[in-house]
């Protein structure tokens, strides 16, 4: 509908849509720095778990360093994710997004966890009897 | 074979009562389409409602497909009840245990998925956007995709009933009893593809409408100036949103299990039963605040409206809408603490469950506050909502008492937690549903639903439900457990015949509701709501003329301050005079879409041949759906214009009504 107007008490832009006056990396220049820097920490993480240069224990540390740093420029650069004003409700559901995951896999991990534990005491045979 | 697993065989000749309900229901919908082409309805039906992509329009269809699965699930409830009352002792009673297995499972499903889900999805989808003050959703093709994807899983749900068999494994299909080894039968894969394609539409319904609230307010329409029902929508569906993917997602793995001999909830090859348990609670229990957040929106709109006064303290009404939204998420582990985790745990989820009780609390004692001081007046709506908040309090409290892994262990699995979550569920969606029904029905078509037979469904209804449950609670703490097909106990059976009393008080109260609305219907000129605003009301829903026109508002108001009705009602009598007319311009509209009725139709297949291993017509299913997707797509017009003067017409009419109703207010002193 085209008489569709956003509330004029906020100007929030959808992911991916451009104005002129959003702030951050925007438009073609925006996009090709956005991909050399993804494939530069793609390269890095490959050249990390190569090297000898990084202590051996250390190497999954810096490639999940990596990885976040990765995430970062996905969101920064090509979903437009920033810290203006304009984009309150984006960042808002990326947080609630980011959370419900985290509490979704955290506490399934505690829990079955838990649950692993408690069966451990449990006889083979027993076990076979509960099928 | 050309039609897989299915044959003869699959249609229960030897079982009356499937075969005499499913007869009964063909006669009837076979002399409604006969009807409603005899009589030339067809046009008017497929232009007007099956293809209408107005949230209106949509909103009804949604409830009355509520309506009448919450009839079918009564009638489940109804066999299980008269079961549990005459098989006691040497009786056996009528139904033997796979069919009795069959109606439990059939009467959660329904009664959730297909009664409580679409009533609530209804309402929301029918006031949302009038509250906010704008024309439509968001995306207004895809809400009546996800109307009619909800129907496909309805109708795929009964079709169990005749053809083949529904699943015996309770409304939530614990692994393993849901594999393969255990339930070689398709009642399980029924239950699977109905529930995974409903499941699509109220994702999508989900996503239309926290957009719709996020990006579509009318000028001015702060956050914090949204009617509270809109921020209780917001809530459930941002629950919807974050929780439904985790339910998609676990049936998608028992049905790899089911078709492709996978392990995740196995026994053995290193499945893990209780991973099916730990992810179908995590997307649960936030479903049943999906279900009761719009319910708590729909009293707090009632309250207010019928004590005449805005409703006390919106501000920690909205606190505790998001810290519900919020804590729903870490409660999960409650519905199975006796299935081995360990204290600290059971410890933190029980816990994490009592606290939540408390933003449930705050809503409580705002109700009251709203009421304190107020002309309350008790129309229908208002009686649902203050026995909502009785029996409420009461399911509350049992909750608390559940939530403390001790007692659970004492009362898991008996009728007390059966009785529990039917005290919530029924005495707060059920009612919530029902109070806005009532609330809502002038809005919708234009004429009142009769007050006396409302009180006469009200009362019965009450009754009923207080001795059903009363007596459940009872049953449970004497230590009888769920879903028995038999009774052994002589000391429980007369308890059990208190609940079959109780669910005949609730008959009365269905047949009164149907008889409300024929009643109603024949009376419809005297009930007619000529102002738009027949209960007084305080948000823009009521601005505009009842039913209202298409494009919902003549020009979009401009938001000034909370209860924005309120205060233009307020104002005109102040002044004497309405606010000036306003310049009319065209309006934009979209247009109908034939893309969710049929792209249903293909998901119908879809899960039909999958569910009957037909694979041709899987696929043929599959290209179809895609087919529409593209043809919708590429269609050359979305759009239509209402031109200006008919949109001038429409609003004059309003006027007058308007005009009208500020003659009877001349002499009305305004309160300071």
């Amino acid at each position: 509908m085209s008489d569709r107007k956003p509330p004029q008490d906020q100007g929030d832009t959808i992911p991916g849509d451009e104005s002129p006056d959003t702030v951050g990396p925007q438009g073609a220049m925006g996009y090709t720095l956005g991909l050399f820097l993804a494939a530069l920490l793609t390269a890095a993480s490959f050249w990390a778990a190569s090297t000898d240069l990084i202590w051996g224990p250390a190497v999954p540390a810096a490639i999940v360093v990596l990885a976040v740093a990765q995430m970062g420029v996905h969101l920064a650069f090509f979903l437009h994710i920033t810290t203006g004003p304009d984009n309150t409700n984006n960042v808002i559901a990326l947080a609630f997004g980011v959370f419900v995951v985290v509490l979704v896999i955290v506490g399934s991990v505690w829990v079955m966890t838990h649950l692993d534990h408690n069966m451990h005491n449990m006889p083979a045979e027993a076990m076979m009897r509960m099928r | 074979m050309m039609l897989g697993k299915l044959d003869w065989s699959a249609i229960p000749f030897d079982q009356p009562i499937p075969l005499v309900a499913a007869g009964t229901v063909g006669l009837i919908g076979l002399a409604t389409l006969v009807w409603i082409t005899r009589k030339g309805h067809w046009p008017y039906l497929w232009k007007e409602w099956i293809t209408s992509v107005d949230h209106k329009r949509i909103g009804v269809m949604y409830t009355t497909l509520a309506l009448v699965m919450l009839i079918r699930g009564f009638v489940d409830a109804i066999m299980m009840r008269t079961q549990q009352s005459i098989a006691t002792g040497g009786a056996q009673g009528y139904l033997p245990p796979e069919h009795y297995d069959q109606l439990f499972s059939a009467h959660g499903t329904i009664m959730i998925f297909f009664g409580a889900m679409p009533f609530i999805v209804g309402l929301m989808n029918f006031v949302v956007p009038l509250q906010l003050g704008v024309r439509d959703v968001a995306f207004p093709t895809l809400n009546s995709v996800s109307f009619w994807l909800t129907a496909a899983g309805a109708l795929l749900v009964n079709m169990s009933l005749v053809i083949g068999e529904f699943a015996r494994t309770g409304w939530l299909p614990y692994a393993p009893l849901s594999e393969t080894s255990y339930s070689p039968g398709v009642g399980v894969d029924y239950y699977l593809w109905a529930i995974q394609i409903a499941g699509v539409g109220t994702l999508m319904s989900g996503v239309n409408l926290v957009t719709t609230i996020l990006k579509m307010r009318a000028p001015g329409m702060s956050y914090l100036r949204m009617p509270m029902f809109c921020w209780t929508a917001l809530g459930s569906n941002m629950l919807i949103v974050a929780a439904f993917p985790i339910l998609t997602a676990t049936l998608a793995m028992l049905t790899l299990d089911r078709y492709f001999g996978f392990h995740f909830f196995t026994n053995d090859a290193g499945g893990n039963m209780m991973m099916f348990m730990n992810l179908i609670w995590a997307w649960g229990h936030p479903e049943v605040y999906i279900l009761i957040l719009p319910a708590f929106g729909i009293f707090s709109e009632i309250f207010s409206t019928f004590s005449g006064k805005p409703l006390f303290g919106y501000r920690s009404m909205v606190a505790a809408t998001l810290f519900i939204v919020v804590v729903s998420f870490t409660v999960w582990l409650h519905h199975f603490f006796t299935m081995g985790a360990g204290a600290d745990v059971n410890a933190a989820f029980g816990i994490a469950t009592s606290v939540i009780a408390v933003g449930t609390g705050v809503k409580v004692f705002n109700w009251l506050f709203t009421m304190y001081g107020g002309r309350v007046r008790f129309p229908t709506p208002m009686l649902w909502s203050l026995a909502f908040m009785v029996v409420f309090v009461i399911g509350g409290m049992t909750g608390v008492l559940l939530a403390v892994p001790p007692a659970d262990f004492m009362l898991h699995n008996s009728l007390f937690l059966v009785a529990h979550f039917h005290n919530v569920i029924v005495g707060g969606v059920v009612f919530g549903a029902f109070a806005g029904y009532t609330y809502w029905f002038p809005k919708a078509f234009g004429f009142r639903l009769d007050e006396t037979w409302g009180k006469r469904a009200f009362w019965p209804s009450l009754i009923g439900f207080t001795l059903t449950f009363g007596a459940l609670y009872v049953v449970g703490l004497e230590g009888m457990t769920r879903r028995l097909q038999h009774v052994e106990v002589e000391e429980w059976v007369p308890w059990l015949h208190v609940a079959l009393a109780g669910v005949g008080f609730m008959l009365v109260g269905v047949v009164a509701q149907v008889i409300q609305l024929v009643v109603s219907i024949r009376n419809r000129e005297a009930l007619r709501d000529t102002t738009g605003d027949p209960w007084d009301g305080r948000s823009l829903e009521w601005s505009t003329a009842s039913p209202p026109p298409h494009f919902n508002f003549a020009v979009l108001p401009d938001v000034h301050g909370e209860e924005v009705y309120w205060g233009i009602k307020q104002k005109a009598i102040e002044s004497q005079q309405l606010a000036e007319a306003p310049a009319y311009e065209h309006i934009v509209m979209p247009r109908n879409s034939a893309t969710g009725v049929v792209t249903a139709f293909f998901a119908t297949a879809i899960g039909f041949a999958l569910i009957w291993h037909i694979w041709w017509l899987a696929g043929l299913g599959f290209v179809g759906a895609y087919a529409t997707f593209v043809v919708f797509a590429w269609r050359k017009e979305e759009e239509y214009e209402v031109p200006a003067d008919e949109v001038r017409e429409a609003d004059h009419a309003r006027r007058a009504a308007r005009e009208a109703w500020l003659a009877q207010h001349r002499d009305e002193q305004v309160p300071a």
